[in-house]
């Protein structure tokens, strides 16, 4: 038994006569989509999130919903997560790198990075 | 060319109709908020929902710039029979089925709509009509995969949506009702009139659904659902607007 909501759409939706609500297993489900968000043409699409949906369509129509609303996308991608191919955590060590090879970080690209939002920023002024 | 007294009521017959029909879908749509089939598509449904009824607004206070009250009393004062939404608008949002096809009827009809009113000489009209072009443009695309996946979703999805698109067509046709200043409104250059946007509408529409694998009935044999237009609703409409201003109504001149 539901708790009789106050909500008068709630009543209407007569939640609390049990044998209407079906059952939903774990294989029925529809299956996830990442979604990558492009908050500006030319930039990077990054990784806003999931939605569940029948089709990449469709969850490009969820996507939208979920993460766009606020505005601040140019542009859309999803990928169905099966398509993920992802790496084992035990496997962590393989990004492990020896302190002596410091002259083999490529820091520069991460201040190019600083730098470019710099010059973005101050150039729309 | 100079807008007389009967070009101004036409505009304002115009505003209130379209302003009207985005409040009771708007409304009648949020009723699905927590009820939608999965969480991604209760969310996308209710912000559509909200999205109405914001454009109602912008209408809304079009129609205050021209003398009319304010746009809360207005929206939360009117009896039945003072409202000029479609019938199609107000009846309850049924199953999912039903409130699909009406948002895809419904959707397509405001987006040509305010397509044809993106050129109204009305130049505050014209703008409020390129304002929403993005919003509509999701609505429509939400509607149409909608239309499309479920028409091939098996057989008791696509009788579910064939039946209600049979059963909805009349009511969607209702939408188009002419006004009382059709003539007025297409020499002034405001509104393109109704009887273009049905046809606009047919043309999209019906070769739309036939993709898809639905049949459409025929405008011959179907009779439209008139009367939203002039006041005259189905007794769906009072108990929406009563629920609506529950709250409105216990303080009208309350400070938000």
């Amino acid at each position: 038994m539901i708790v009789k909501s106050l909500d008068p759409r709630i009543e209407r939706a007569a939640l609390d006569d049990e044998s209407k609500i079906g059952e939903l297993n774990v294989h029925e489900h529809f299956e996830t989509y990442e979604v990558f968000q492009q908050v500006k043409r030319g930039t990077h699409h990054q990784h806003v999130g999931n939605v569940h949906a029948p089709n990449a369509e469709m969850a490009m129509l969820f996507a939208k919903e979920q993460y766009c609303r606020r505005g601040a996308a140019v542009n859309l991608w999803v990928v169905a997560t099966s398509n993920v191919f992802v790496t084992e955590y035990v496997d962590a060590d393989i990004f492990e790198t020896t302190e002596d090879k410091l002259y083999r970080d490529p820091n520069s690209y991460k201040v190019m990075d600083r730098i470019n939002a710099f010059k973005a920023r101050t150039s729309k002024v | 060319m100079e807008f007389t007294e009967k070009h101004v009521e036409g505009l304002k017959e115009l505003l209130y109709k379209m302003a009207d029909d985005l409040l009771i879908i708007g409304h009648r749509n949020s009723e699905w908020t927590g009820l939608g089939p999965m969480l991604e598509e209760d969310i996308a449904f209710s912000s559509m929902a909200q999205d109405k009824v914001g454009q109602s607004l912008a209408l809304f206070e079009l129609l205050h710039e021209l003398g009319e009250s304010d746009p809360d009393t207005v929206a939360f004062t009117r009896n039945d029979n003072q409202f000029h939404c479609s019938q199609l608008v107000e009846l309850p949002i049924g199953e999912y089925d039903f409130s699909m096809v009406r948002h895809f009827f419904f959707d397509h009809a405001e987006a040509i709509r305010f397509e044809m009113l993106a050129d109204s000489v009305f130049e505050p009209l014209s703008m409020v009509a390129r304002k929403f072009k993005g919003e509509i443009k999701y609505h429509t695309m939400h509607a149409d995969i909608f239309m499309k996946k479920l028409a091939a979703g098996g057989e008791e999805s696509f009788s579910r949506m064939q039946n209600s698109i049979n059963e909805t067509f009349g009511l969607a046709l209702g939408m188009f009702e002419p006004g009382n200043f059709e003539a007025k409104l297409i020499e002034a250059g405001i509104f393109g009139g109704e009887a273009e946007l049905q046809q606009r509408w047919l043309d999209k529409v019906v070769p739309l659904l036939e993709s898809f694998g639905y049949v459409v009935p025929k405008v011959e044999n179907t009779e439209a659902a008139f009367g939203g237009r002039h006041g005259v609703h189905t007794p769906h409409l009072q108990p929406l607007l009563d629920e609506m201003t529950e709250v409105f109504s216990i303080d009208p001149g309350a400070d938000w």
